[in-house]
């Protein structure tokens, strides 16, 4: 079974209906580290050695945060800053987090349309998650499509329950070890793997 | 050590341990406990002692001795001279006014103008003992009520001297004077001489305090043994108590001047818990004794006219004080603890009284009546107090618990904010501006109602009674943060709450890292010392006014707090460790000593390697 750390930022967690569903669904999961990023370090004075050591002991790492500005939260920005070390996570010796998975878990007010090419944000999702791609692969890691849940001002309670379903059976479908994660490489956004039949 | 004394001992003792836990529990406090002890065991009751109850009273008055130079040394040169104006402004009007009126009503009962005289100064005196351990007790000493207290005590302690002098010279028959005057070796000598040897004697206590104790003290602690320093304590009390006796000073007032001197001592705590105990049994006894001097006998031959008596002089004396109090504006319910407790007459009167006795100026029968009245008096001021907090304060301007009508506010309440000065007000400010109403205790009565005005839910009194802490909803609530100044109290306070109220969460705050270890040693979890935060962000100011940059500097901040913290729990092992006797200021300097070689090792602030690419260049470079 692959072990997950769900590294998750938000900055008004209290106030977010989406993230609070996902999230305790998340927690009921034994095989899930979940480890919040704003609780822990409201003072953006990371602890790096508690989460390199958090990272080492899992297979697939997941950035779960809104998706603020087409990027993640500042904290989450200050995480990857230093904890992923020259000559731990990247360089010459860094092999740290090598062939470890990872994904970003977004939420996004607008809609999956606008983020197109011909939509009102004109870029993919996973086109601006380009940074997080690379910084993957720097680290010698497998980055997966992320898995977005879009339209969330208007979304539904009905709607949301699907997603958080869609969600949870890409977190079952991660933590087994046969899972072929590679042949998901080629998806715009995870989702489509998981679609929930209505 | 005749088997007698033993006995005595085992009385005294057995009837303290007996007498004062269920006076406790009832709410009495220790005072009225030992009271009932006295005569429990005394010639009137069981019988257990009998006639030696005056000299053992004289013994005990050291316990007096020794509670002055504790409260000297809690009180620095500068707070006493803080203070003069209330000492001078309130004592002299109490004693010049209560002599006053006590000798008018005298003269009008028939007594020559002499009696008269004498009696008015005996009876203007309270008793000190009474009155500080009730007050101390109860934690009132700091309030207004404490303050005014103990200034007019102060001031009667140095009224002693005039009029110690003056009685000798109301004496009608001289021929007995002699005798009883000779209490002081100087009384041959000529008056400059006399003037001379007292203010000898004073400059004596205090260049002894300044330049000889402290070295001395040094010089034991260094022999680590623990009895050595406890027998140094000692002597200096009763040494510095026989001198004033020789030239004919209260010895109170003189230990009082040595404690102040030593107040700023590095040795004031150690001297404190060395003579803590000592001045307690004292004390109790003292107490006890005055418990068992009183004569029934003669009250239930007089029983009206001692009553009238005792009543007439507690009202007398309690409403001059209260008149007293309205001009210096106390409130009226401080100004009721206050009269009540200085209502009494004191141990003092004892002493005048049989001289004034052996002087002639008062027949036999009257000294024995107002023997007994002295005694009724102080043993009535126990219950007095009692009744008066049972029953008078509630009524009167700061109430126990609010009594406004509950509100759904009431059972959010499930913070208790014990002490709400400088820093538990800010701390229950910015609890309240984010709309958490915690539950206050506070024993200071105007700042109640200033918080009660503004709508917060307070109560009145001692924090670390468990009564109010039961009615402030300490069983229901989940955290207790305590606010207070007082490391002593809040030791007191944290036992309280383990023992009696386990659900509770401790958050204490604290004054140094030394009182923190001492919370630790007590299991206390969350400890927060008041001067690290803002100390830090004063170093992070400084540095940045040195043009480093504020992020760099913020998060060396951050580390040095983190780092500190880890010390002080690696830190709290060499201190518990450190069982053997030594001073506190050494130990304090230890661990100094050890911080700072810790911060020299483990360089908090510089290794930050935080979007440092130094070593990156570094590997590159060298490929």
């Amino acid at each position: 079974m692959r072990k997950i750390l769900v590294l998750f930022a938000h900055p008004r967690f209290e106030h977010s209906v989406v993230n609070n569903a996902m999230v305790v669904m998340e927690k009921q999961l034994s095989f899930i580290t979940f480890q919040d990023l704003y609780e822990s370090y409201p003072d953006f004075n990371i602890d790096v050695k508690r989460e390199q050591e958090l990272l080492l002991a899992h297979d697939v790492i997941i950035w779960q945060h809104p998706f603020y500005w087409y990027s993640c939260p500042p904290l989450l920005k200050q995480w990857i800053d230093l904890v992923l070390e020259f000559n731990w996570a990247y360089g010459p010796n860094g092999d740290a987090l090598k062939e470890k998975y990872i994904l970003n878990v977004v939420t996004t007010g607008g809609a999956r349309e606008a983020y197109q090419t011909d939509g009102r944000n004109r870029f993919t999702i996973n086109q601006m998650l380009a940074p997080f791609d690379q910084t993957a692969t720097l680290c010698k890691m497998v980055y997966l499509p992320p898995f977005a849940v879009q339209g969330t001002h208007r979304l539904q309670p009905n709607e949301l329950a699907i997603k958080v379903e869609e969600y949870k059976a890409l977190l079952n479908f991660l933590s087994i070890e046969t899972s072929p994660l590679k042949t998901l490489l080629h998806l715009e956004i995870i989702n489509d793997h998981f679609i929930q039949p209505k | 050590m005749g088997n007698g004394f033993l006995i005595q001992a085992m009385v005294y003792l057995s009837a303290a341990i007996i007498c004062v836990p269920v006076a406790k529990k009832l709410g009495m406090g220790s005072v009225l406990g030992y009271l009932i002890a006295g005569i429990v065991v005394g010639p009137f009751l069981l019988g257990f002692i009998g006639e030696e109850g005056e000299d053992i009273m004289h013994f005990a008055e050291f316990g007096v001795v020794m509670m002055l130079f504790l409260i000297g040394l809690e009180l620095e040169p500068k707070k006493l001279w803080k203070i003069r104006k209330l000492i001078l402004g309130t004592g002299l009007s109490q004693v010049l006014v209560t002599t006053f009126a006590v000798f008018a009503i005298s003269l009008v009962l028939g007594m020559n103008w002499q009696a008269s005289l004498a009696i008015g100064m005996s009876l203007a005196m309270s008793s000190t003992a009474i009155v500080l351990q009730s007050m101390k007790e109860k934690n009132l000493m700091q309030s207004s009520a404490g303050r005014s207290s103990f200034a007019i005590l102060l001031f009667q302690d140095i009224a002693v001297i005039p009029i110690l002098a003056i009685l000798p010279l109301l004496a009608i028959h001289t021929i007995n004077a002699d005798a009883a005057v000779s209490h002081s070796i100087l009384d041959g000598l000529p008056g400059w001489l006399q003037t001379l040897a007292l203010l000898g004697a004073i400059t004596s206590i205090i260049v002894a305090g300044r330049f000889g104790i402290s070295p001395l003290l040094r010089i034991v602690a260094k022999s680590r043994i623990r009895e050595l320093f406890t027998a140094s304590a000692l002597l200096i009390v009763t040494g510095i108590a026989f001198l004033m006796g020789m030239v004919g000073l209260s010895p109170a007032l003189g230990t009082f001047l040595a404690g102040v001197i030593l107040a700023n001592s590095e040795f004031r705590h150690e001297l404190e818990s060395d003579i803590e105990p000592f001045k307690g049994l004292l004390l109790g006894l003292f107490f006890m004794a005055v418990g068992a001097s009183i004569n029934f006998q003669l009250i239930a031959e007089k029983p009206f006219v001692i009553a009238t008596l005792t009543l007439g002089i507690i009202l007398l004396k309690a409403s001059i004080i209260f008149t007293i109090g309205r001009f210096s504006k106390l409130s009226h319910d401080q100004n009721m603890i206050m009269s009540i407790s200085l209502s009494q007459v004191g141990e003092f009167a004892f002493v005048t009284i049989s001289f004034i006795g052996q002087l002639d100026i008062l027949n036999r029968e009257d000294t024995e009546l107002m023997m007994a009245v002295t005694a009724m008096s102080m043993s009535i001021t126990p219950v007095l107090i009692l009744l008066n907090e049972k029953y008078v304060l509630p009524h009167l301007g700061t109430k126990k618990i609010d009594e406004r009508p509950a509100d759904a506010i009431d059972e959010k309440n499930k913070i208790i904010i014990a002490g709400f000065s400088h820093f538990g007000s800010t701390l229950g400010r910015f609890l309240r501006a984010n709309g958490v109403n915690a539950t206050i205790l506070d024993h200071d009565s105007d700042r109640v109602d200033l918080l009660r005005k503004m709508g917060f839910k307070v109560f009145y009194g001692d924090a670390t009674r468990v009564d109010l802490l039961e009615s402030a909803g300490a069983r229901e609530a989940n955290i207790l943060i305590s606010a207070i100044d007082s490391h002593e109290t809040n030791l007191v306070l944290v036992e309280t709450i383990q023992k009696h109220f386990p659900n509770l969460q401790l958050m204490v705050r604290t004054k140094n890292r030394f009182d923190a270890y001492e919370l630790m040693n007590k299991e206390v979890k969350h400890i927060y010392r008041e001067h690290l935060e803002s100390s830090v962000r004063m170093g992070v100011d400084v540095l940045k006014k040195l043009g480093f940059r504020s992020y760099t500097v913020q998060r060396a901040a951050q580390h040095f707090i983190g780092y500190d913290e880890a010390a002080m729990q690696e830190l709290h092992k060499l201190w518990h460790d450190t069982n053997l006797y030594i001073s506190a200021a050494r130990k304090q300097i230890e661990i100094q000593e050890e911080l700072l070689n810790n911060d020299f090792a483990q360089k908090p602030s510089f290794n930050d390697h935080a979007w440092d690419s130094d070593e990156m260049k570094r590997v590159f470079a060298g490929k």
